[in-house]
């Protein structure tokens, strides 16, 4: 075990390089950079901000350079918020957008796994029919479409109430959490409940559920112990990125629900061609990735002990 | 039949050749898998659905053969309508209005020792081309403010958009020319010493009706004088901020849309699933290095790669790159379903059938292609349902950055990107292309749904 | 198998269906802990910020939110007051003369640590401007200080800018050549005082913090938390803190999405929000006072005038200009209230001799008329030796706005010219290389002012200015720029400025297409705030909070 940790934390390692290394040269081969600016500077000018930065030099110098400072953990300064360095944006983002996402995986883990079990369970009835529909609506509307209308939904329901229940934006207290989190975790929550669904209904039919039922446990046993343990596994394996992804995603929620999220500087950065936090935030997500994959594939001993990894 | 057993009783019964006939015809996988897809009566239905949008996709640009890069910018976001009514404006000159006489204006005076106008009305006919107003000189005035709004203002506050802020006493008319849309609309009028208003207003009710240029009458092959009307071209679905007619863009977006959300999926589905299988039947280092492979595309920063991806395909600026589009969307998608079908043939692999077939010496390929892919089929459509409104949304998101279609191209994702900034005042825009795609989300759920117990293999033979 | 056996009652598994919703209901008990908008008791007032500032250290400021916060913060020699005129700000008198400026400081002008702020801090400041190690770069807006780019160039050391401190309280600046606006310089950002222990002492953290700045200005840093919150406080030791009212300007909600900014306003959480032309009729139902504010940037078509375009050839270009109609541009595609049809290359709020500019020297109107567009197209075709024209490339942003004004220009040209027109949308940064590069033939452009003089619009498009980016090279028009920069006579400045005018719109060197208009909604119960063209906007130094 200890080794298989070893050679998976190895691996991983060699990866996040890899995706260094992949996006260091993306980055300087895509036009412009951070220093372009809607009004243009004179020469001598740009030529002192490229000296400044460091970006006159060659490539592979410039690549060597940016090695050395991540392996001892240093960043850089962000190029467009220029008293930050990257460590202390991340630093200082990441656990908003990952409280904000555990929350919304959770209440999409939940809701996933509960409703999809339902439907398995009601199959063809009406119960199953009106999630499907709900999971329906749920993915065919743009999360952007929810967050807008959601919000919208917030402030009429102040305005009805004629004080204020639910903040429309900002962060500070947990019911800044509410709304945001629902809309986050909605896609994945209706992506759950479908695989949870088809997992189950395979599941259902296997011989050992009805050896089970033959031997006379109860039904509520059967579900727990054996159909919800075996079917879980679709739901797991998209868990593990959904974890990376949501906690550090979330740009659209962020920017309509204005939470001083990390997932906004993702999307911005590569609009400002910030190298620094594109190399920072892309290494981070990378490494979480890579940690979750390497959980994911541990959890799948557990929770089937036929399944050998490796 | 009473009695102990004698040894005649163990004596082979002769062969009857009516045993020996089928009862049914014998029928492959495939052949059962159809069967059953037909008489699930909502999969079937989701079928003729699917055939529908398709029909809608190919012949609907004959049936309505408007333009859909047409713009009207007479009929801008407006509603559902089977032809209205215009009425014909010569605008052909401007309207210089009618000044004060000094004598009207008098000396100045500060804002709060303004009056309000004595007179607010209206020259002409009021259209949304143009409203022309003209009110009374406020005596002491050293300009004013025109607002106007949709509902009698309460208050001085409540008089609504401010259309103009005149500087000069003696200018006392106005053209509204900012998109008075037809309606009733309520005009204020406010003095101003030069830097405050006065508290006073005068209002003015006016119905607005819509209206035409002569000169874009013209153009559009009406020889008709001012005054007379002309009935404008019907718009069944509305139409969207540049005027352009909804139901033509529906249609031909559908084809891009549905292309997109059809093809990306299944490509990249089919490359995962293969992928996935492999690496989960493999396993040990091939299983390491493909599903870390697998990993370094998931990390990637999208935005970035779309754009080096553009620039690597030369796509020419403005041009359509539905190729590149597509390879970017389904290099995109394949690691979730490569990620999600190893984990299935991780479980399925130790299963009884498996060893079976492995022992009777079936290769690989074999083994993936026919004994264990087909038993993640469950996963595998639920994946593609979902991929459908993802790439249509992603083609949306990437048409923003130059990959996808170029304008004027329409396509549902990017309809329902402009719809949301008028979703408050006109929800027509965002509406009709969300319900195309839910309804072709629903459609291809519903096949999907059925598919899968179609072509279940533990289902077989149990109806 | 039976389904129906020991399966859940419906009571159950309704109530497991609603269990979230349930959850969300018994979250809504307890009242929410959040400011409103305004605070009569407190004078407080709650904003919305667009970004978070991307540098408050004055030397390297380049964005509109760094320079609202230190507009409101610091202070310079001279600013703006309520009318748009230039007041003192440090300085209480001042004189400019053909080669130099001189500057008398206040006595009672201090930092928030009480120090008061002596000429040295704007040396000092201006020095580290100049300073190729800082690399600013906005230095090019100290160049008419003397020596000031020979030391950018890295020629001079920065100790020889022509600036020095006679004493504590006296300010010299030489000038490298007459310079008639350098006061309206003074006012802006970059040339604000920092001083210099201060300073050194903060290392490279300097205005990294909310504690690693001084303030001179009406108000202070009481709390900044990255991207998330801002708080500003009345600043006690400013010397004219009479003058201000308000005691704090919170800023807890940092976003760019307009919308979200308008539902924060809907629901009485800030006081002050801009709108854009999609929100105009929700707003109405508000019924709060809608305000308009000609926000005065010029948003323009330039052509590309590089040997080789189309769009080098007059005639093609005065086709297009004959079809572009402005009118139809704000009424319909813009839309927004405030915003004025472009005529000129000057805005309207520029200042002629005395009054406005444009009043003074009205610009040439360009008449609308299709068919004199195609006659100089076809003379255009004949110029250029084509069958027929091939697609032309307009290159754009990646903006709703920016793509609305794109397919509506496409149409214009398809159906009146036959033109056919490629919209080459790219994400900023790539937009600006391929501006840099001029990789278009037309490019949808805008240009802000940066000070009240006509020359922060005259010189745009003289062949050295590198913003020219379509190369327009024309010894008439730099001949004229040269005249009214180097010239102090203001009637001789703005003849030459007219005649400069004249020929933008002759020659078809770019197209205006509107002055930008801003509408905005405010607080009913907010007075005094200064909205300005150039300078610090919105200004809140004199906004006050009444009673309802």
């Amino acid at each position: 075990m200890h080794r298989y940790l070893l050679r998976r934390l190895v691996e991983g390692v060699i990866t996040v390089w890899f995706i260094a290394t992949a996006t260091f040269f993306a980055m300087h081969l895509v036009p412009g950079d951070p220093l372009l600016n809607d009004k243009a500077v004179p020469k001598e000018i740009r030529a002192n901000l490229e000296q400044h930065y460091g970006l006159d030099q060659p490539l592979p110098v410039q690549y060597l350079r940016y090695l050395g400072q991540m392996v001892r953990g240093d960043f850089g300064i962000s190029f467009t918020q220029k008293n930050r360095a990257v460590n202390d944006i991340i630093r200082e983002h990441f656990p908003v957008s990952a409280s904000l996402g555990l929350v919304a995986l959770a209440i999409a883990a939940a809701g996933g796994i509960l409703w999809g079990a339902l439907t398995a369970r009601y199959r063809g009835r009406w119960p199953d029919a009106l999630i499907m529909l709900g999971v329906i609506v749920a993915i065919s509307v743009p999360g952007f479409v929810v967050a807008a209308l959601a919000q919208l939904a917030i402030v009429e329901l102040n305005r009805l109430a004629g004080r204020s229940l639910l903040p429309v934006a900002g962060w500070g207290e947990w019911r800044h959490f509410v709304v945001p989190a629902l809309v986050l975790g909605l896609g994945t929550m209706a992506y759950l409940t479908r695989l949870m669904r088809s997992s189950m209904l395979e599941v259902i039919h296997a011989d050992y559920i009805r050896t089970a039922r033959a031997k006379g446990l109860g039904e509520a046993r059967i579900f727990f112990r054996h159909q919800l343990r075996n079917a879980i596994l679709p739901v797991i394996t998209v868990l593990g990125p959904a974890v990376a992804a949501i906690t550090t995603g979330g740009f659209v929620i962020e920017l309509v629900f204005a939470i001083p999220g990390l997932g906004r500087y993702f999307v911005q950065a590569v609009q400002q061609l910030d190298y620094t936090v594109i190399m920072g935030t892309t290494v981070f997500y990378g490494a979480f990735l890579v940690f979750m994959v390497i959980a994911i594939d541990i959890l799948y001993g557990f929770i089937d002990p036929r399944i050998r990894v490796g | 039949m009473a009695g102990p057993l004698a040894a005649d009783d163990f004596l082979p019964l002769p062969p009857q050749p009516a045993m020996e006939r089928a009862v049914r015809p014998s029928r492959s996988y495939w052949q059962d898998g159809w069967r059953r897809l037909r008489q699930n009566r909502s999969a079937f239905a989701a079928l003729g659905l699917v055939l529908g949008l398709l029909l809608f996709a190919l012949a609907g640009p004959l049936l309505w053969p408007v333009d859909p890069a047409a713009q009207d910018l007479e009929q801008l976001s407006r509603p559902p309508t089977l032809g209205e009514r215009a009425l014909l404006v010569d605008l052909s000159s401007e309207w210089s209005g009618t000044p004060a006489a000094e004598s009207e204006v008098g000396a100045p005076l500060p804002a709060a020792r303004l009056g309000r106008s004595s007179a607010l009305s209206v020259v002409g006919s009021p259209t949304s081309q143009s409203v022309r107003l003209q009110w009374q000189a406020v005596p002491g005035a050293r300009g004013y403010i025109l607002y106007r709004t949709d509902h009698p203002p309460m208050e001085g506050d409540d008089l609504g958009l401010p259309l103009v802020r005149i500087i000069g006493g003696s200018e006392v008319s106005h053209e509204d020319r900012l998109n008075p849309q037809p309606g009733r609309h309520y005009y204020s009028v406010v003095a101003t010493d030069g830097v405050d208003e006065a508290d006073g207003y005068r209002t003015l009710a006016v119905e607005v009706q819509l209206g035409l240029t002569l000169d874009e009458a013209r153009r559009r092959g009406h020889e008709l004088p001012a005054g007379a009307s002309v009935t404008l071209a019907p718009h069944p679905l509305g139409t969207d901020y540049l005027g352009r007619d909804l139901l033509a863009r529906l249609i031909h977006g559908a084809r891009i849309s549905l292309f997109i959300g059809l093809t990306a999926p299944l490509l990249s589905i089919v490359i995962g699933a293969f992928y996935g299988g492999v690496a989960g039947y493999l396993g040990g280092r091939t299983d390491a290095l493909l599903m870390r492979f697998a990993d370094f595309v998931v990390a990637l920063p999208f935005l970035l790669f779309m754009i080096l991806f553009r620039i690597g395909f030369g796509i020419g600026p403005g041009e359509s790159g539905i190729a590149p589009l597509l390879l970017a969307m389904v290099l995109l998608g394949w690691p979730g379903t490569a990620r999600l079908v190893r984990g299935q043939i991780l479980r399925i692999r130790e299963e009884g059938y498996v060893q079976a077939a492995r022992l009777m010496g079936a290769g690989t390929p074999y083994l993936v292609l026919r004994h264990m892919l087909p038993n993640t089929m469950g996963v595998i459509l639920v994946s593609l349902t979902f991929a459908v409104p993802s790439a249509i949304f992603t083609e949306a998101f990437l048409s923003f950055i130059g990959m996808g279609v170029a304008p004027p191209t329409p396509s549902w994702g990017s309809m329902c990107n402009d719809g949301i900034k008028t979703m408050l005042t006109h929800p027509h825009e965002l509406l009709f292309p969300a319900l195309v795609i839910s309804l072709t989300v629903l459609a291809f759920n519903l096949l999907g749904d059925g598919l899968r117990d179609a072509l279940d293999a533990r289902l077989r033979g149990r109806e | 198998m039976s389904k129906r056996e020991q399966l859940p009652p419906p009571r159950v598994l309704i109530k497991a269906m609603l269990a979230p919703l349930w959850l969300l209901c018994c979250t809504l008990l307890a009242p929410l802990a959040m400011a409103d908008a305004v605070d009569v008791a407190r004078q407080k007032i709650t904003l919305l910020l667009g970004q978070e500032p991307p540098s408050l250290n004055s030397i390297k400021a380049t964005d509109q939110v760094s320079f609202f916060i230190l507009g409101h913060t610091h202070e310079g020699l001279l600013r703006y007051d309520a009318q748009g005129q230039l007041v003192g700000g440090v300085a209480r008198d001042w004189k400019l003369d053909d080669r130099s400026a001189t500057f008398w400081l206040r006595d009672d002008a201090r930092w928030s640590d009480g120090q008061p702020v002596t000429a040295h801090d704007f040396v000092f400041a201006w020095q580290r401007v100049v300073d190729p190690a800082v690399a600013s770069e906005y230095a090019s807006i100290l160049y008419p200080i003397k020596n000031a780019k020979a030391i950018s160039e890295g020629r001079l050391p920065p100790e020889q800018l022509g600036v020095r401190a006679l004493d504590e309280r006296t300010l010299q600046v030489d000038l490298e050549q007459p310079t008639a606006y350098f006061l309206q310089l003074t006012a802006f950002g970059v040339y604000l005082p920092i001083r210099e222990d201060f300073y050194r002492a903060q290392g490279t953290r300097y205005g990294a913090e909310q504690d690693r700045l001084l303030y001179n200005g009406p108000f202070r840093l009481a709390r900044w938390v990255h991207g998330a919150r801002l708080t500003l406080v009345k600043n006690e030791q400013y010397w004219n803190r009479a003058q201000t009212v308000l005691n704090e300007i919170d800023l807890p909600y940092v976003t760019s999405d307009s919308t979200a900014a308008y539902n924060l306003f809907k629901d009485n959480k800030v006081a002050l929000v801009g709108l854009s032309a999609e929100e105009l009729n929700d707003a109405l139902k508000q019924r709060v006072k809608i305000r308009i504010f000609p926000a005065g940037s010029l948003f323009y078509l330039e052509f590309n005038h590089r040997a080789g375009r189309i769009t080098g050839n007059r005639h093609f270009r005065r086709a297009i200009q004959r079809v572009a109609d402005p009118q139809e541009l704000v009424n319909r595609v813009v839309g927004v209230p405030g915003t004025l049809p472009g005529r000129s290359l000057f805005p309207v709020w520029i200042k002629g001799v005395n009054g406005s500019f444009r009043k003074e020297f009205p610009a040439p109107r360009v008449t609308i008329d299709p068919n004199q567009a195609r006659q100089e197209l076809e003379l255009a075709r004949q110029q250029l030796g084509l069958e027929r024209f091939p697609p032309l490339v307009y290159l754009t942003g990646d903006s709703p706005t920016a793509a609305k004004q794109g397919e509506y220009l496409q149409n214009l040209l398809r159906t009146q010219l036959g033109l056919e027109l490629k919209i080459d949308k790219q994400i900023f940064k790539q937009r600006l290389a391929k501006m840099l590069a001029g990789e278009f033939d037309l490019v949808a452009a805008g240009w802000g002012p940066d000070y009240d003089d006509i020359m922060t619009f005259g010189d745009l498009f003289a062949s050295w200015n590198i913003n020219n980016r379509g190369r327009y090279a024309n010894p008439d028009y730099d001949h004229w720029v040269a005249v009214a920069r180097d010239a102090t006579d203001p009637r001789l400045r703005m003849e030459a400025m007219a005649a400069l005018q004249r020929l933008v719109i002759e020659d078809a060197v770019i197209i205006p297409q509107y002055e930008s208009g801003s509408v905005y909604l405010q607080h009913r119960q907010l007075k005094g705030v200064v909205r300005r063209v150039i300078g610090t906007d919105p200004d809140f130094t004199q906004a006050r909070v009444v009673a309802p």
